[in-house]
């Protein structure tokens, strides 16, 4: 937990009881059918959490919108990834609205969205387009006052239960980074339709699709941003996105360290409890040590992006970090459980399997670091 | 350095072909439904692997360590769940070959020798028992010409579908380690009650299972041994054990590892295939390494029971698997990252290896164990 304010505090503590008392209990279940779960969606809107970057007007949060997305998808990660990971695709989904979108096409969407509780996706990746966001074959053609999309999007968090998503696609030829632009499309659109839906290793409560757009016409005022730049949305957008992947990697490092301290309290081996033993000690304190320095990463990158500086390195920095912990942290959990650890009927073992996403998602850690040693790069450039 | 001799190589020439044709295709549906590898059971017991350290005058293979191994990995390099199977029967029959008198031998051993399909299973751990086995609470009490057992195991390897399982329990609490003894229960022996198959992370097409001992009767004569020798045949056979595990570890980190490799030659992005990246180039090459470096440390171990050192095995043995058990972890780990989103989805193997592999890292004593047990024999022989 993190808040410097006390508008930050309350909705921390507002967000750790529900999330504890009504997400948690719910957990396993939405892991073992891996669907996607309408009551904590219901719950998250209750709770002002699906629009926490909306202008304030429409539920947004006052200030500090990065740091609040941060402490809400940390809060409710200790207990349900899947369920947190909702919240992180709302925001990263309507970014490209918010910050691109027309004064008219916002007053008109937005309390429609609110109204209606209306779920974001985006579509930026593609089956031959997941870390390099420059081979996006999607094309989007200018046709009189429309532009006509064509393509096929995959691993679409929410692809199918989505009303609205933010498609890149290709606006000109020129390849590459240039001439990638959004636009916003709605799902009744004739010609898009949902593909497979995906069968994952962890965060399996959340809803993984393929969204295929053929012949897709949008009018042009659904352009989101400038033409052709589409690329600097995204990395805007993953600014505010990075930093809130670490928090989710943080809660569920933060509930896998829970569990292991409770269990190494109450399991006996040897004639006394397991957090007696020197092993296991070195284990616990490695892991309250990952916790408190990805704490300090993720919450740090967030105010930075709430202060509108500059954060990508740090942004990347605190999902590289925060993520590596959560692997090594719910690995070593399962470790401290022991055969048990490994049953389905101990939560570390879900963990464990939600936690590899946060070292793939929004940017793989191998491009983090990347991003990371440019970033340096430029900053100490001779 | 070890060479393999030609009768080794031409084992794990045709294990290696009999894996990759009839059981890499079945390993993502005994995952995903949780199914006992039936066709494997077949198979082994056709080829002769189904008991690979019985010795050959009870008609079983009579192979060595070494040759286990090696059979071990190729399996486990498609199929962790179906080298488990092999591992477990294994487990079942070594306290019987290493401790049982020439009656006991003579009664069960044959049964299982040639094509037999009969499965065994060993039982030592207990809900309270797992790292500390001497925790266990099962009691066997002698009246007249029987052994009258109460108690209950979790977790067995192949519980519910052996036909013998070794069962260890105390007859004298008293006596700690000299106190518990071994015995064979037969399936269908009255009094042993089946439990719950767990539902576990992965070696999903593996039996785990819950047994109960209510007033089980087992004849006198089904000891393993004397009186009291029970936890030091169980050390025995689990130190052998550490190495099947170890082999198993080294083929499911072998089998992410060629997954990875073909995916970062095919996948193209940035307009080459990731294989020319740098850091995935590097990435690899510590895989490989590790792989290769935990294949040699099992290979020792074996070769070193197979020479009759017993205690440079258990030592080898010991660090092999803790060794390749965390290289198992790592590399599967880092074969979905190179598949990206992909590895995270059930369609690529490489989501359940990464499953697989924690196991490793857990049975047959955790690596804590295991390094404390390696630690104590260097430090205070």
């Amino acid at each position: 937990m993190f808040s410097e304010t006390e508008e930050l505090g309350m909705l921390s503590d507002t967000v750790r009881r529900a999330a504890r008392e009504k997400i948690a209990p719910l957990a396993a279940s939405i892991d073992e059918k891996g669907e996607f779960n309408r009551e904590v969606a219901a719950l998250c809107w209750d709770l002002g959490l699906m629009t926490l970057t909306f202008p304030p007007r429409h539920g947004g949060m006052e200030r500090n919108q990065g740091t609040a997305l941060c402490l809400a998808v940390e809060e409710i990660a200790r207990h349900c990834a899947s369920s947190s990971l909702l919240l992180i695709i709302q925001a990263v989904s309507t970014f490209p609205i918010l910050h691109g979108g027309r004064p008219e096409l916002l007053e008109k969407l937005l309390p429609r969205m609110v109204e209606k509780r209306e779920l974001a996706a985006y579509l930026v990746t593609e089956p031959s387009a997941g870390s390099d966001v420059g081979a996006i074959r999607t094309t989007a053609a200018r046709d009189g006052g429309e532009f006509v999309l064509d393509g096929t999007k995959c691993f679409a968090t929410n692809g199918a239960v989505a009303s609205v998503y933010t498609v890149l696609a290709r606006t000109s030829p020129s390849g590459g980074h240039d001439g990638l632009s959004f636009f916003l499309v709605e799902r009744d659109s004739p010609g898009l339709s949902v593909g497979r839906v995906e069968k994952k290793l962890g965060q399996r409560g959340s809803n993984t699709a393929e969204v295929i757009l053929d012949g897709v016409r949008v009018p042009a005022g659904n352009l989101l941003g400038e033409e052709g730049k589409g690329f600097l949305l995204a990395m805007k957008d993953f600014d505010m996105s990075r930093p809130a992947v670490g928090a989710q990697a943080l809660g569920i490092a933060e509930g896998a360290l829970e569990e292991m301290l409770r269990y190494a309290q109450q399991r006996k081996t040897f004639g006394k409890p397991l957090c007696e033993h020197q092993m296991i000690r070195q284990i616990l304190a490695d892991s309250a040590i990952l916790v408190e320095a990805s704490r300090g990463l993720v919450y740090r990158a967030a105010r930075l992006f709430d202060e509108g500086r500059r954060n990508t390195k740090l942004a990347s920095m605190a999902k590289v970090f925060a993520s590596d912990a959560a692997m090594k942290i719910t690995t070593d959990a399962v470790q401290v459980f022991g055969g048990y650890g490994y049953m389905r009927d101990f939560p570390v073992e879900r963990m464990f399997r939600d936690a590899k996403l946060t070292q793939i998602f929004e940017g793989a850690n191998q491009i983090q670091r990347l991003v990371i040693a440019r970033e340096i790069l430029k900053e100490t450039a001779i | 350095m070890i060479r393999l001799t030609e009768e080794q190589k031409i084992t794990l020439d045709m294990v290696r072909k009999v894996a990759e044709r009839e059981i890499a295709p079945r390993a993502k549906e005994l995952d995903e439904k949780s199914l006992f590898p039936e066709h494997a059971l077949d198979l082994f017991s056709e080829l002769g692997l189904l008991n690979p350290l019985l010795p050959a005058e009870y008609g079983g293979a009579g192979m060595g360590m070494l040759t286990l191994v090696l059979v071990l990995e190729e399996i486990a390099r498609v199929c962790a769940s179906t080298a488990l199977l092999l591992i477990a029967q294994t487990d079942g029959m070594l306290p019987i070959v290493h401790g049982g008198g020439a009656g006991l031998k003579e009664k069960f051993l044959r049964r299982l020798g040639g094509n037999s399909r009969l499965l065994t299973a060993l039982g030592a751990t207990e809900p309270s028992a797992g790292s500390d086995l001497l925790a266990m609470k099962s009691r066997a009490v002698r009246k007249g010409e029987q052994y009258v057992i109460n108690g209950q195991k979790c977790f067995i390897t192949n519980g519910s579908v052996a036909d013998l399982i070794v069962v260890y329990a105390y007859t004298d609490p008293g006596r700690r380690a000299k106190g518990i003894s071994a015995f064979v229960v037969e399936k269908g022996t009255p009094g042993l009650i089946y439990g719950r198959n767990e539902s576990k992370m992965g070696m999903r097409g593996s039996v785990n299972s819950e047994l109960f001992f209510e007033e089980m009767k087992v004849p006198a004569e089904n000891r393993i041994g004397e009186e009291g020798d029970g936890f030091a045949n169980l050390m025995k056979t689990l130190s052998m054990n550490r190495v099947f595990c170890a082999a198993q570890a080294v083929g499911i980190a072998q089998g992410a590892l060629d997954e990875a490799t073909r995916h970062a030659r095919e996948r193209v992005q940035f307009g080459k295939p990731i294989a020319e990246q740098p850091v995935i180039q590097s990435m690899v090459a510590d895989m490989a390494t590790a792989v290769e470096a935990a294949r040699l440390l099992t290979r020792e171990a074996a070769a070193r029971f197979d020479e009759g050192d017993a205690g440079g095995g258990a030592l080898f043995g010991g660090m092999a698997k803790t060794f390749a058990s965390d290289t198992a972890m790592r590399v599967t780990t880092d074969s979905v990252q190179i598949l990206g989103g992909y590895g995270y989805m059930k369609d690529h193997s490489v989501e359940r290896m990464m499953r697989d592999a924690k196991l490793t890292q857990i049975y047959t004593g955790t690596n804590q164990i295991t390094r404390l047990v390696t630690g104590r024999s260097l430090l205070l022989p």
